[in-house]
């Protein structure tokens, strides 16, 4: 079986880039053989400048890594036990290690809890600390395995706005694995997805709104139930998705203007409220996934139409222009 | 070098956090010295001198292997490893810049450590103070018997590394970590001396891989091996040491390959 298929990339130094797709579909993978655990069946690996199988060791002096399931950290004891040792094993200078232990102390707010047992730690201060434990040697390159998985806002916060920082003061690499796309968008220039082992899409965030026929969404509150709203011509494709009492839904191509039909609806009926909603990332992925998975490469259909959400036809494939 | 020190320190505090566990392992390991006394003092007035032990030295083998237990982990003390194989943990441990077996064997000397310091001499102390024991009186043989002791550690933990890798093909190392638990218990003459085992079954037991866990420290403590003797023993000890830490480097290259069963 294979896990992963022609995956082909290369990422430049200080980039933060995304790497997303559904479970099983090889991300993990993807970072084991980038650290070296795993040996690829076929294919060519460099990783700052080694390969990863062979020169393994030398590479984990210049990478970290965090398993966002998985700690390294030494469960039954205090966290600065784990951060000890790793400046024995990765030999960190005593004066760096205290310079970087202080900053990480400050940014990830990691002081009322240095001195508490792994075991006793929230997962958020779990997560901070093996985050602390991944950069300490000053890694080039960090890989980061949903860093944010099952963590409160308020950590997610954290952790992202500690990965920015770090980036853009050390110029880190960052390969950031995530099924949560808030952390995507508010990180990463560059966003990998793979789906069935391949990867289906590589370039920006906007790029892949654009890459599914996406449409936006307006949600128009009227005084009172009415029969579904009598649409103009312009936008074509414009029409109601969804009739709840006095509220309608109504999809248009994200690629056209809203004015004219906010002015012709608002002209036409007695409207409270209109509010507009942009093309769900979500949705964009959870097709670009569908379309990977199935290895279809029939052209997409429209986002946002649930009578269309599961024909099998659908797919990613269509390099449409931007999206907005 | 110096990480594996740290790492030894940290494997003696982790178990140093557990001191009520230790409380009850020592009362537990005593309780069972005074009951095995007991069974060997009937077994050797009825078979005076059998396999050339006296009474004293059979109470003194039950207390002093009662000692051992802990420290060699006779009944298990299952390495952490099999349990981080299989929820896919290991990837962690994997890709870590330091020797991947030097560093489970340095955590489990520092195990050792304290289960012999805080947990082990409690047995032999109440025996002492119950019985007449026969202790070394030069300290050649306390210094041959510490020898004795850190190659039984080692050679337990390199079998129960073999135990804790074979999770990396069977998804679960409990199973044959039960078996490896009652062939040590029988094997290593913890149950009963393997000097009293009769003609080849005994021989055969002697020459295994667990008689260097309890039954040579404990013939080494009571002054049985001498001289030439005493080395034979230390060497067959580092003979399976050696033999089985290299038989766990090779499962170790080979297991890295399956990493990616676990946990995705």
């Amino acid at each position: 079986m294979r896990a992963v298929d022609r995956i082909s990339f290369r990422i430049d130094s200080g980039e933060v880039v995304g790497y997303i797709g559904p479970n099983g579909a090889g991300k993990s993978t993807t970072v084991k053989m980038l650290t070296g655990i795993l040996t690829p069946s076929a294919g060519h690996i460099r990783v700052a400048g080694l390969n990863p199988v062979r020169q393994r060791v030398a590479l984990a002096r210049r990478i970290g890594v965090v398993f966002g399931q998985r700690t390294g950290l030494w469960w039954d004891l205090p966290l600065t036990d784990s951060f000890e040792l790793l400046r024995h094993l990765h030999r960190i200078p005593s004066a760096r290690y205290r310079e970087n232990l202080e900053l990480f102390t400050e940014l990830l707010d990691l002081g009322a809890f240095l001195h508490i047992p792994v075991r006793q730690l929230s997962l958020g201060q779990r997560m901070r600390g093996d985050l602390t434990a991944a950069l300490l040697h000053d890694p080039r390159i960090v890989y980061l395995d949903e860093p944010t998985i099952g963590l409160d806002v308020v950590s997610k916060a954290a952790v992202r706005s500690f990965l920015a920082e770090i980036n853009r003061e050390r110029g880190t690499t960052v390969l950031l694995t995530t099924h949560d796309l808030d952390d995507i968008e508010r990180l990463c220039g560059r966003v990998m997805v793979i789906a069935g082992g391949r990867l289906v899409y590589d370039g920006s965030v906007d790029g892949l709104r654009g890459r599914v026929n996406a449409e936006r969404t307006l949600v128009v509150d009227l005084a009172a139930p009415a029969p579904r709203l009598d649409l103009p011509a312009e936008p074509p494709g414009a029409r109601v998705i969804r009739v709840d009492g006095p509220r309608q839904w109504v999809a248009f191509p994200a690629t056209a203007s809203a004015a004219p039909l906010i002015t012709a609806i608002t002209a036409r009926h007695e409207v409270v409220d209109i509010s507009l909603r942009e093309p769900d990332i979500d949705e964009v992925v959870r097709r670009l996934y569908l379309g990977g998975l199935r290895s279809s490469a029939a052209a997409a259909s429209s986002v946002g139409d649930p009578s269309g959400t599961d024909d099998p036809s659908e797919t990613g494939g269509r390099s449409a222009t931007s999206a907005k | 070098m110096r990480v594996y020190v740290e790492v030894a320190l940290r494997g003696f505090r982790r178990h140093a956090t557990y001191r009520s566990a230790a409380v009850a392992g020592a009362f537990t390991n005593t309780m069972f010295g005074f009951i095995r006394a007991y069974v060997l003092i009937a077994l050797w007035q009825a078979r005076p001198q059998l396999g050339g032990y006296d009474v004293v030295d059979a109470v003194t083998f039950a207390f002093l292997t009662q000692t051992l237990i802990a420290p060699v982990a006779v009944f298990g003390a299952p390495l952490e490893l099999g349990e981080r194989v299989r929820t896919g943990d290991v990837a962690m441990d994997l890709q870590r810049p330091a020797d991947f077996q030097g560093w489970w064997l340095a955590a489990d000397l520092g195990r050792a450590l304290f289960a012999l310091g805080f947990r082990g001499v409690v047995p032999l102390a109440a025996g002492a103070l119950a019985f007449r024991l026969d202790l070394p009186t030069e300290p050649h043989v306390w210094l041959a018997f510490a020898v004795s002791t850190l190659l039984a550690v080692v050679v337990s933990f390199a079998l129960r590394y073999l135990v804790a890798l074979s999770a990396f093909w069977l998804l679960d190392d409990r199973g044959v970590h039960a078996i490896a638990g009652i062939a040590a218990m029988f094997f290593s003459g913890l149950l009963l001396p393997l000097v009293a085992f009769p003609g080849w079954l005994g021989a055969f037991a002697r020459a295994l891989p667990w008689a260097a866990i309890i039954q040579v420290p404990a013939d080494v403590f009571l002054g049985e091996h001498t001289g030439a003797g005493l080395a034979g023993a230390l060497g067959f000890q580092a003979a399976w040491a050696v033999i089985l830490l290299a038989l766990g480097r090779l499962v170790t290259a080979a297991a890295a390959g399956k990493v990616v069963v676990h946990g995705g």
